[in-house]
């Protein structure tokens, strides 16, 4: 991986990671992130030819349990820490989404 | 006489009549209003609820029976607390007051525990120095001017100035050991799956784990008796027994002999501070004098450990993450005219810079055309970092390494620079990765008085060895005994 980090990159990412970044955080991430790739660069020249990715600490996946039905948050205690909710009505509260 | 403050000794002032769970709970939080205003270790006291809990405590007719019968007890702040504010240290949840208990909560009220208050933390647990609060810094007890490390910095400071005796933080890539050791108390990440992760705020689920910091290893291992087993809400904790710690600690009696302890000395290269090598050192010879054998052993892949640990966990934070939205709690831009508006306001406002490079940085290297040649990669080189551990536990029995290169630094130093910040975690981060417990002790000074902290690694949910050897190099020093002095003044925030 030859490719720098650009401004062009963070702004593609920052939408995708729905972060709207105002101008000085734009000019301190672009330089910051390609620091941080350009120093983890070292690890493409490890061998991994044939290595399998660990993806999670061993022994710890694919846990099963019962499908049990239990009880789960009472609606309105979900509803408490809203930013905006109808608690009686049973809803979070967001703007308009269609015109 | 001394007030008791260990965890066994107000366990058996209380239990013997000699103190009651009141007496104990209201001197912590004496100490913690007259020695928090120079430390900032707390996000939130909750004397109310304490002392409510301590007189229950007291009436309880089987009070005898609970292992941390009226132990104060201080909470990172990124763990569920039902009725007090839980802030993980961002200003996206401030306010934020949890429908429900972390089951690590609800474990230490069964067991008789009485949570004083909620400790300061990097935002979202991600730092090194507890300088990404949006809270202000906490300062480390023995030097005010320095940080006391991070992310768990204020559950460290909090045990470290004596307010608690036990405190809980979280362990990402060394947020529970770097601290510790820069506080000179000491600090117990267990293996991965040993303890329910149900309640604590999600960073990197793959590494994340909870655990105790305490002044002595004994203490630590009755807090892990308490915390560990398999809860039903968490399908990544273990169903393996759990082991009668304490008694391994007992049954040793700080003996050493026929452990041999593995150190992979071709790792000390660049950036390891000379007094904390000497300190280091010096620990292993007490260790041979208590019949341990010492070994060299070849972490090659460990060099890589730093960047493996910043692909990996920045990916799954970014996930994490992806849940603070403004929708369902949390902080939400006013005004906005659309949802996503309101989404990139919201987590623009809401969350820190250190949060947001992360954000960034996780979510390109899991992009279309990064993925291979970043999050793919730093997974294989991860499989390669465990085995080389797996080849290493065939010859030894742990593994010990300085738990930080240098003693703690001083606050604003590594702010600018991220590299040199993410460093401060070179020695820790590759227990996450392999998902194997790690405690540290401390082990001496560096630069006059900053404590400098030995860290010992062990198999796979082998979590009783690590304690036991931890538990017989303390016994031999007087190092965990060593406290600051009390902060003079409270300086300017």
């Amino acid at each position: 991986m030859s490719h720098s980090f650009t401004r062009e990159d963070l702004e593609r990412i920052a939408r995708l990671a729905r972060l709207e970044l105002d101008a000085s955080e734009q000019d301190l991430f672009a330089r910051q992130v390609a620091g941080i790739l350009e120093y983890a660069e070292q690890i493409q020249r490890v061998d991994t030819t044939d290595v399998e990715p660990t993806s999670h600490a061993p022994g710890s996946a694919g846990a099963m349990r019962d499908d049990v039905v239990c009880p789960s948050l009472p609606r309105d205690e979900a509803l408490a820490a809203a930013p905006d909710a109808d608690i009686a009505a049973g809803l979070f509260k967001v703007p308009r989404v269609l015109a | 006489m001394e007030q008791p403050f260990s965890v066994t000794d107000v366990r058996e002032a209380i239990a013997s009549g000699r103190a009651s769970a009141v007496e104990i709970c209201r001197a912590a939080l004496d100490r913690i209003a007259a020695t928090d205003g120079a430390l900032n270790a707390f996000r939130a006291v909750a004397p109310e609820r304490a002392l409510a809990r301590a007189a229950e405590l007291d009436g309880r007719a089987d009070r005898a029976t609970l292992p941390l019968l009226g132990v104060p007890v201080a909470l990172k702040d990124n763990l569920c607390t039902r009725g007090i504010a839980t802030t993980a240290g961002s200003r996206m949840l401030e306010g934020y007051l949890p429908p429900y208990d972390a089951t690590v909560v609800e474990r230490l009220e069964a067991a008789g525990a009485v949570i004083v208050g909620k400790t300061n933390c990097d935002e979202f647990a991600m730092g090194s120095s507890t300088e990404n609060s949006a809270y202000g810094p906490t300062r480390n007890p023995w030097a005010v001017d320095r940080t006391p490390g991070g992310s768990s910095g204020g559950s460290a400071a909090a045990v470290a100035a004596r307010m608690v005796p036990l405190s809980l933080g979280s362990d990402t890539g060394g947020s529970i050991r770097q601290p510790a050791a820069l506080c000179g108390v000491v600090g117990f990440k267990p293996s991965y799956g040993r303890v329910s992760r149900y309640g604590l705020i999600a960073f990197a689920s793959s590494l994340d784990q909870v655990g105790p910091f305490a002044t002595t290893v004994r203490d630590a291992a009755i807090a892990l008796e308490v915390l560990a087993g398999h809860d039903p809400r968490d399908s990544t904790s273990s169903s393996a027994a759990v082991p009668a710690f304490t008694r391994a600690l007992d049954d040793s009696g700080g003996d050493l002999k026929g452990i041999r302890i593995g150190v992979p000395r071709a790792l000390f290269t660049e950036g390891v501070d000379a007094e904390v090598l000497a300190a280091f050192d010096a620990a292993l010879d007490v260790t041979r004098a208590r019949g341990a054998d010492v070994i060299d052993v070849a972490l090659p892949y460990n060099a890589q450990a730093i960047p493996v640990y910043y692909i990996v966990a920045t990916a799954e934070a970014s996930a994490n993450l992806a849940r603070y939205d403004g929708v369902r709690y949390g902080y939400r831009a006013p005004g906005a005219r659309s949802v996503s508006e309101m989404y990139e306001r919201s987590r623009e406002e809401g969350f820190g810079r250190e949060v947001k490079r992360r954000i960034i940085l996780g979510t390109y290297v899991l992009s279309a055309g990064y993925y291979d040649a970043y999050y793919l990669k730093a997974q294989q080189v991860r499989t390669l970092i465990k085995r080389d551990y797996d080849t290493a536990f065939a010859s030894v029995d742990v593994i010990a390494v300085p738990t930080s290169p240098t003693p703690a630094f001083p606050l604003g130093e590594r702010t600018g620079d991220p590299v040199r910040m993410y460093l401060s975690d070179v020695f820790t981060v590759s227990a996450n990765l392999a998902g194997l417990p790690a405690i540290t002790v401390p082990c001496g000074f560096a630069g006059g008085r900053l404590p400098v902290g030995l860290q010992f690694t062990g198999r796979p949910m082998d979590d009783a060895v690590v304690l036991r050897v931890a538990d017989g190099y303390e016994r031999a020093t007087s190092w965990s005994s060593e406290r600051p002095a009390a902060p003079a003044s409270s300086p300017s925030r």
